[in-house]
């Protein structure tokens, strides 16, 4: 996918949006650290524009929600959390780039309880790549895309890869090369 | 729709990207690097958020148990460890020396492996004599924490007070700080001493001369003797604690509070006329010693917020230091 695929998604994203929520005052947009911040910002910003109000942001890492940092030598970064805005009773739309085996969304609905209670979550993603190893279905998908459990799929922001982008890399690439991946 | 890429072109968005935070235990900031220290107190911006949370608690160290083990009386340290575990989700024992085994003649060294015994991940452990944590690190396997050892170190002190400069300053390259008060018998100023340079800020130690150690200008640290001049040039003034009780013994170390009072002592009369310093101290206070009680209450005080962030940045190196499964 390149960038104007992505852009199309984006609008469509946001279409979706105000269609399945009848009072968007009560939306809120919340991002998984860390593309899943910059997809956000680009789908508030194409909403905001159809609103014309500001939709409520937040940006959520769920470092300390996972339940699989233990098998890893080193302790994950924590990065910041920061929901501005009072949940209660709010219809949050969750947002991350590639759904895989759903234990990250699980951690996320945990983090997210620990901030309120809203009325409401749905979860959006770029990339659904199958291989799920808990109940968990998103409401909106970018594309599925069907993989090996040994390829990795990485979706890349303009603001911190230098390009609007998905790929996907086989095992062997995905072993060899050493940028920053998606966990 | 899909394609191979082999594209390494990616950007930086962490300062500590490719650092590895290797630490196994925290008896000391001697021990750790400019980096270790930075990447603590980075760290801790996230532990902070939490506490401001309608539900202030994470799961993450929920696998955990760890023992506290007091052998000197405290309130804060003591406290502030506590919560920070609880807040992270951990099993907490508390062990204080008044009400144990010590009593009944047990060493040190025998009741920390019957605790270990009970399948211990951490200890935090105050003791009387330098060095217990270190010597605690060669009995068991746990990861030991420091929070006070006689005069040496007090390595979580240490890092709440950077961070509290960090969020004042907003870097501590280059901060001023004045240090105040008993040098000679204070853990907290060491470590304070050894954070402070390691990470760039310039330090002027103030206090009287009979409490002021020889050599501890080879820290690299400037030594004053008049508290106006340190006032007038340092972002930060940090008042120590005059420990009353080595007063008492008779082994007294100037003629009296009052006199202590009437030199180092911070006054409001200071605030107006130097108006940028701001004033911390470790607690617990001695009003009308260390500092007017006027100035305690002031809002120039960052006193609280210390409080607030130890939780912040004990949470950080309990998460830093649990570690993952060595594989």
């Amino acid at each position: 996918m390149d960038a104007e695929d992505l852009n199309r998604t984006y609008l469509r994203f946001a279409h979706q949006f105000l269609e399945s929520y009848d009072d968007p005052k009560k939306l809120a947009i919340v991002g998984m650290q860390t593309r899943g911040v910059y997809m956000g910002r680009r789908i508030k910003l194409v909403m905001e524009k159809e609103l014309g109000f500001d939709i409520d942001f937040g940006v959520l890492d769920v470092t300390f929600y996972r339940d699989d940092f233990r098998s890893k030598l080193k302790m994950p970064d924590v990065k910041v959390t920061e929901i501005p805005f009072d949940l209660y009773e709010r219809d949050v739309i969750l947002i991350d780039d590639v759904l895989y085996t759903g234990r990250t969304v699980r951690s996320a609905l945990d983090a997210l309880m620990a901030y309120g209670r809203p009325r409401k979550i749905q979860f959006c993603c770029m990339v659904d790549r199958g291989h799920r190893e808990l109940p968990i279905a998103p409401d909106f998908v970018g594309v599925q895309i069907p993989t090996y459990a040994t390829e990795e799929v990485r979706v890349r922001v303009k603001e911190l890869d230098g390009e609007d982008a998905v790929y996907l890399v086989d095992g062997d690439d995905a072993l060899n090369d050493n940028f920053a991946s998606k966990e | 729709m899909s394609k191979l890429s082999t594209n390494k072109n990616s950007t930086d968005i962490s300062p500590h990207e490719g650092y590895e935070f290797s630490q196994k235990h925290l008896l000391g900031l001697s021990d750790y690097s400019a980096q270790d220290i930075q990447y603590v107190l980075d760290q801790a911006v996230s532990f902070r958020e939490i506490l401001n949370r309608p539900v202030p608690k994470v799961p993450t160290l929920r696998d955990k148990t760890i023992v506290n083990l007091f052998y000197e009386n405290s309130t804060r340290t003591r406290l502030s460890f506590e919560l920070a575990q609880r807040r992270m989700g951990a099993d907490v024992v508390n062990f204080s020396a008044g009400t144990s085994s010590t009593k009944k003649g047990e060493s040190l060294k025998d009741t920390i492996r019957n605790i270990s015994s009970m399948k211990i991940d951490m200890v935090v452990v105050r003791h009387e004599s330098p060095g217990v944590a270190h010597f605690l690190t060669q009995c068991v396997d746990a990861a030991i924490l420091n929070a006070g050892d006689g005069a040496h170190e007090h390595p979580t002190q240490a890092l709440l007070d950077l961070f509290t400069i960090q969020q004042v300053q907003g870097s501590i390259k280059g901060a001023k700080i004045a240090i105040i008060g008993d040098i000679t018998h204070s853990r907290v100023v060491r470590s304070n001493i050894i954070g402070l340079k390691k990470l760039g800020a310039e330090v002027v130690l103030c206090g009287p001369k009979t409490l002021m150690p020889k050599f501890i200008d080879q820290m690299g640290v400037g030594i004053s003797y008049n508290l106006e001049e340190c006032l007038e040039w340092c972002d930060i003034a940090m008042a120590l604690r005059i420990q009353l009780e080595r007063q008492d013994r008779g082994t007294e170390f100037f003629p009296s509070l009052r006199e202590y009072h009437e030199n180092f002592g911070i006054k409001l009369e200071h605030l107006e006329r130097y108006p940028d310093f701001k004033i911390m101290h470790p607690g617990p206070i001695n009003r009308g010693v260390e500092m007017e009680s006027e100035v305690a209450d002031h809002e120039r005080a960052i006193i609280l917020d210390q409080v607030t962030n130890g939780v912040a940045v004990r949470m950080a190196i309990l998460y830093l230091l649990s570690g993952g499964t060595r594989i």
